[in-house]
């Protein structure tokens, strides 16, 4: 293909540039509750989210990875290699620019919307309004009602459930002490079951479903044996739990949260990170073969570019934004940032696995919302809530206008 | 590139801590009722001017605080509670200090002296009174167990215990305080009408300082009601 390296160098740049904001801003969104709850400091985040964005975006993110690059358009109707290659060039550049205006701004923007929305402008203005996969993309917005409703639902169910078995009990240290690796456990085997279930086929890891439900409870084992050995530590301060009778209790939460940032970093690289790799996915495949593909393996070496990305950011600019988020969040216990974390965790890891490219933000605040319903929260700013959803209407016609201006820029220089 | 964190602005300010605190620094100044009894028995001027402005710089302290929390309590804010609640709360809170500084204030504005035979009920009166706010400040101490289980459960019925305990003790302070206007009516024609008038409004303001205290708790009660 003609001025194929070149499309190669400037879709790797822009994977890069939109991998390095996720890991420059996005981890933090992810990982802010366990920092702000004084769960685990900030350093500890960073090593966590270093490692398991990476695990998440190289075991877990083909499914999304997949929707991205062929789930919205249907390729069968792009005529030439080239319009794909320029559409996704500008659904990376438009959705580049767009999160930096937003972030200039302090607009609370979703990765995952301003690139879903980018790719459905390219496809209108450069394939035709009948490229899109209307249905998918239907599907994909209900998940984004849906992923935060979701998230808030299991965030109060797992809220309720630690009142009923840990606080409200007799002996809470107690009972935080039995029922701890428990919730540990089941984050493992849902996490481990999702990620395994069918096999890694990247990898070609075949494994039977038994196979499979054998690996996550091993998994969940494991990480259940770790979370009580930590909290078997925990001693009580009788200073402390004078003035505050649960403050033991919170002790005990804190060692868990490990394991829920650690899950939660999975989940935001098996989503985020696999979603900002997806235009370049599409570029690379279609510059090596020179062919629109609707059928083709995703190379290794993109997914971990993808955490490459991410890494950078964390090093560069994530440390800094993480400890800020830390400073802000004072409110928020350690069992609070538990619940909705794990909550979180979990519904990503499914979207996850479902191939819906969602925003991890939106559901840690659904499920922040899902333990302030249980009357688990001093005090939740609705008005933060409402500027997310105004932001979300927003991103997607933006995103969609400035990949077609891109688009046709693009299709100007080459043509 | 700026932080666009939604996460970091999605906490609103605690009420309830700052709760406590204002609750701390009403019943410190409160606490400040007894030692200034005791130098109005034995007449030192001197402590008395020092303890009313103690009294005053903490009355000032609570004010600041409870505008602090206005401030901070939008009607935004998803609480786990009723917002009027708290606020209603809060005012009573801010009652106890009131009353304290009125005392103060009329006790050095018009230089008034124990007449002998109130010593030693009024000096229980008062101390009943301040029992009572100690009280108060030890349940609202509790917000943050009751925010941690929800505002349900086990702690809800000890709030209410305490809430109760609290009822005693103003019921015991109203009994004393009609002894003690009882006695006051009975020697009319010993204290003059004036001192009369003054003393038994000053009975009546220690005795807010208790029904003010016992509001707080009613106040709790019917937000743990709902």
């Amino acid at each position: 293909m003609e001025y194929g390296l070149i499309y190669l160098s400037l879709a790797v740049l822009f994977g890069l540039y939109m991998t390095w904001g996720v890991g420059a801003n996005d981890v933090a969104n992810a990982m802010g509750t366990s920092v702000g709850s004084g769960a685990i400091t900030v350093k500890k985040a960073i090593i966590i989210a270093a490692i398991f964005e990476f695990a998440g975006a190289f075991l877990a993110g083909g499914h999304v990875t997949g929707t991205i690059r062929k789930g919205i358009l249907d390729a069968s109707l792009i005529d030439s290699p080239e319009v794909l290659v320029y559409g996704m060039l500008s659904a990376l550049l438009a959705a580049g620019v767009w999160l930096m205006v937003a972030s200039y701004f302090g607009w609370p923007v979703s990765t995952t919307h301003t690139i879903v929305g980018s790719i459905i402008g390219f496809g209108v203005v450069g394939v035709g309004v009948d490229a899109v996969e209307w249905v998918a993309v239907g599907g994909i917005v209900a998940s984004w009602v849906v992923s935060p409703i979701l998230g808030a639902t299991l965030a109060f169910i797992l809220a309720q459930s630690i009142r009923v078995l840990v606080l409200d009990t007799d002996n809470p240290f107690a009972n935080a002490q039995r029922w701890g690796p428990m919730y540990v456990f089941l984050m493992g085997v849902l996490i481990a079951l999702v990620t395994f279930f069918k096999g890694l086929t990247h990898l070609n890891l075949e494994l039977t479903t038994i196979q499979t439900f054998g690996i996550a409870l091993l998994v969940g084992v494991i990480v259940a044996f770790i979370g009580k050995a930590l909290i078997m530590r925990v001693e009580v301060d009788p200073e402390a739990t004078r003035d505050f009778h649960y403050a033991a209790v919170e002790k005990v939460f804190a060692p868990l949260c490990v394991f829920t940032a650690t899950g939660m970093a999975f989940a935001h690289g098996s989503n985020d990170v696999a979603n900002g790799i997806g235009p370049l996915a599409a570029v690379v495949s279609t510059v090596q073969t020179g062919l629109v593909q609707q059928e083709s393996a995703l190379p290794l070496w993109i997914l971990a570019l993808g955490g490459v990305g991410i890494v950078l950011g964390l090093a560069t600019m994530g440390y800094r934004v993480m400890r800020t988020i830390g400073t802000k969040i004072t409110e928020l216990t350690p069992s609070r940032g538990f619940c909705a974390e794990l909550a979180a965790a979990s519904t990503v890891v499914i979207a996850s696995r479902l191939g819906l490219p969602v925003s991890t933000t939106h559901i840690i605040v659904g499920a922040v919302l899902g333990v302030g319903f249980a009357r688990g929260i001093a005090a939740i700013d609705l008005r933060v809530v409402l500027s997310i959803v105004t932001s979300w209407l927003v991103t997607l016609p933006i995103g969609a206008a400035l990949a077609a201006f891109f688009f046709f820029f693009f299709r100007g220089v080459f043509l | 590139m700026r932080t666009t964190s939604p996460i970091a602005g999605l906490f609103g300010r605690s009420p309830f801590r700052r709760l406590q605190q204002h609750m701390a620094v009403v019943a410190e100044c409160v606490e400040e009722m007894v030692p200034l009894f005791e130098a109005l028995t034995v007449g030192d001027r001197d402590k008395i001017a020092e303890l009313k402005e103690t009294i005053f710089a903490l009355e000032g302290q609570a004010d600041h605080i409870k505008n602090d929390i206005r401030a901070h309590l939008p009607k935004t804010l998803f609480l786990p509670v009723d917002r009027r609640d708290l606020l209603d709360q809060l005012h009573s809170q801010d009652s106890i200090a009131d009353t304290a500084q009125d005392i103060v204030g009329l006790l050095v504005l018009r230089g008034m002296q124990i007449p002998p035979f109130m010593t030693d009920n009024l000096s229980a009166f008062v101390q009943l009174n301040v029992d009572a706010v100690r009280k108060c400040s030890e349940i609202v101490n509790m917000l943050d167990e009751l925010l941690e289980s929800s505002f349900r459960g086990r702690d809800v019925g000890r709030v209410i215990e305490m809430v109760d305990d609290l009822a005693q003790i103003e019921q015991n302070g109203d009994e004393l305080g009609m002894l003690l206007v009882g006695d006051i009516f009975a020697r009319e024609e010993e204290l003059g009408p004036l001192d009369v008038v003054y003393w038994e409004r000053l009975v009546e303001m220690l005795g807010d300082l208790a029904d003010h205290a016992q509001k707080v708790g009613d106040r709790l009660r019917l937000l743990l009601a709902r």
